[in-house]
């Protein structure tokens, strides 16, 4: 768009944007095509294929300036991005996916520093107020998710404590920071040339990043992790505006808008508020606290992989309610197993998946197709729970708050309101466990004190397999 | 860049997240990972960007911090995409 109102633009020019508005179009129908199971991979295949002729285009559009700089680069990111996707395992998607998202905001920020420098250190350009509005945009949302992913990761793969974090005076610690950027940002669009002034956005941005998610628990991940591909999205399409690319702008706002509205589904998924879960959420969260078999509510009773392959091997409908805990086992291959062996039976077998069970959208979804579980036996919440009360048995494998009965009925229980999987109204529940610990709410679920609760402790693969193995023995 | 210019980008802007909730509403739970990943890769695109950056006409500290945005923006892209296709591979239907 540069100079198009003086000169005409060369016919290079003219085909780059014509090339851009068909990327933007591959975008916007390989989305379309993630709709279904079926056409997802073809989807997946035309984004790819989009990005690869906006990359192509650019390369031609610089010149080949710095060429073998340009080449370097490419191999490098490629190689690290093919490493990194072929080694994940799949339990460990919601790290990469963290990652990603953090390197994505990151090269955003860079882009923006890298345009203000250029224009800092060219005499003949001019700066105008809207490009560095946009830079400043640019670079405060880039760096926010750049370390923000970055310690979404470390809590996911456990290097960063997945607890609660709080201390002093900490949120009006980050509204401070917040507006400290912002008055600065001010500063630096009334006189562009404070070069000291933009370097502390940048630091300040990516400390607010660090601070913005250390707060956020374990279980709220989903959450953070969702919010954070919306602003790598958003930072996209700010560095469009730097630019002056629609093409960045439109690729920018359709994941802004895809990690929104995941964002909103998983908050709806928690009864929760956005601000709830940003700024920290439920007093007890994250706590790890031991209760006991024994409770005003009566005692728990437990069952044997014998006695239970027997129960289960007389009735007809059994739903299986994975969470986290299946995930930190890897028990989905197990599941898988205990699931065939049951429809040898001829016994129906479904599977319940809670909205935010696991660490990411979908986590649950992407395990049991990787133990080649049928995508058509998975049910989401709304789908499955008018059916749990014809259901002979519900096995609970490494989830917890999502299935107590409390936040139905409980109203001075923390997780009050919040949707669960109606899984108490099955003839019998089945609880694998490996201890009577709380759950991320840091309260402990009535559930497994009600008559038609059984407790089924033990590591999740070995206590599924164990099973398996006592059903084939029978 | 005008005003009228940055309204024209607004436009764009406005429009595409409208396109965006539209299509993703769409996408069901069970597909939502490799959503996030595959749109994720999509964000990718601040590559573009990365290369202009890169190009700059002499070696200078635009053009480094270009290089660092295109190392960033392709691991975002590359590992983006072939992930979401490891994972989309394992959807299937008897």
């Amino acid at each position: 768009m540069e100079n198009s109102t003086i000169t005409s633009p060369g016919i290079v020019t003219v085909i780059s944007y014509i090339v851009y508005l068909v990327s933007s179009v591959l975008f916007i129908l390989g989305i379309k095509k993630l709709s279904s199971p079926k056409t997802a991979r073809q989807g997946n295949f035309l984004a790819s294929l989009g990005m690869f002729l906006a990359i192509l285009i650019t390369v031609v559009l610089t010149k080949l300036v710095n060429w073998e700089l340009i080449f370097i680069g490419l191999i490098i990111g490629s190689a690290i991005g093919t490493v990194m996707a072929i080694k994940v395992p799949m339990t460990g998607m919601p790290q990469m996916v963290g990652l990603l998202n953090g390197f994505g905001g990151g090269a955003s920020a860079l882009v923006a520093l890298s345009e203000y420098y250029n224009k800092l250190n060219d005499p003949g350009v001019s700066f105008l107020e809207s490009t560095t509005v946009t830079i400043v945009i640019s670079i405060l949302i880039g760096s926010v998710t750049f370390t923000g992913s970055l310690i979404a990761f470390g809590k996911l793969q456990g290097i960063v404590t997945g607890k609660v974090v709080k201390y002093p005076l900490q949120h009006p610690m980050n509204a401070l920071l917040l507006i400290a950027v912002l008055a600065a940002g001010i500063f630096i669009v009334i006189d562009p040339f404070q070069e000291s002034l933009l370097i502390a956005v940048v630091v300040v941005s990516l400390l607010l990043g660090v601070l913005l998610v250390l707060p956020i628990g374990g279980a709220d991940m989903p959450v953070a992790v969702s919010l954070l591909n919306s602003y790598s999205g958003l930072a996209a399409s700010a560095t469009g505006f730097v630019l002056e690319n629609n093409m960045l702008i439109i690729a920018g706002a359709l994941v802004g808008a895809s990690g929104l509205i995941l964002t909103m589904i998983m908050c709806r998924g928690m009864n929760r508020s956005l601000m709830n879960v940003v700024l920290g959420g439920w007093a007890s969260a994250g706590t790890e606290g031991a209760a006991s078999t024994d409770s005003p509510k009566g005692q728990a009773k437990s069952i044997d992989a014998e006695e239970l392959a027997m129960l289960i091997d007389s009735v007809s409908s059994v739903v299986i309610v994975p969470g986290y805990g299946m995930a930190v086992a890897q028990a989905q291959h197990a599941v898988r197993d205990l699931m065939n062996i049951l429809e040898k039976k001829g016994i129906k077998v479904r599977f319940a998946i809670h909205p935010v069970a696991g660490r990411m959208p979908g986590h649950m979804n992407v395990l049991l197709a990787e133990a080649q579980v049928d995508y058509d036996k998975l049910y989401a919440m709304e789908d499955i729970n008018d059916d749990f009360p014809n259901t002979d048995i519900a096995i609970i494998i490494g989830a917890n708050d999502v299935v107590n009965p409390a936040a139905r009925h409980d109203k001075n229980s923390p997780i009050y309101g919040m949707p669960i999987l109606n899984v108490d109204y099955a003839k019998t529940v089945i609880i694998n466990k490996r201890s009577m610990n709380v759950g991320y709410a840091g309260i402990e679920n009535e559930l497994f004190f009600y008559p038609n609760a059984l407790m089924y402790f033990g590591d999740a693969k070995e206590a599924i397999n164990k099973l398996t193995a006592e059903i084939k023995n029978l | 860049m005008e005003g009228l210019d940055l309204l024209m980008h607004i436009y764009v802007f406005v429009l595409a997240i409208f396109v965006g909730f539209e299509l993703i509403t769409k996408v069901p739970p069970t597909l939502h990972t490799p959503l996030m990943s595959g749109s994720n890769a999509i964000s990718g695109i601040t590559i573009v960007g990365a290369l202009i950056s890169a190009s700059m006409e002499q070696y200078s500290i635009s053009t480094w911090l270009g290089f660092v945005a295109i190392i960033f923006a392709t691991i975002n892209v590359v590992g983006g995409f072939l992930v979401t296709d490891r994972m989309l591979k394992m959807f299937k239907k008897k």
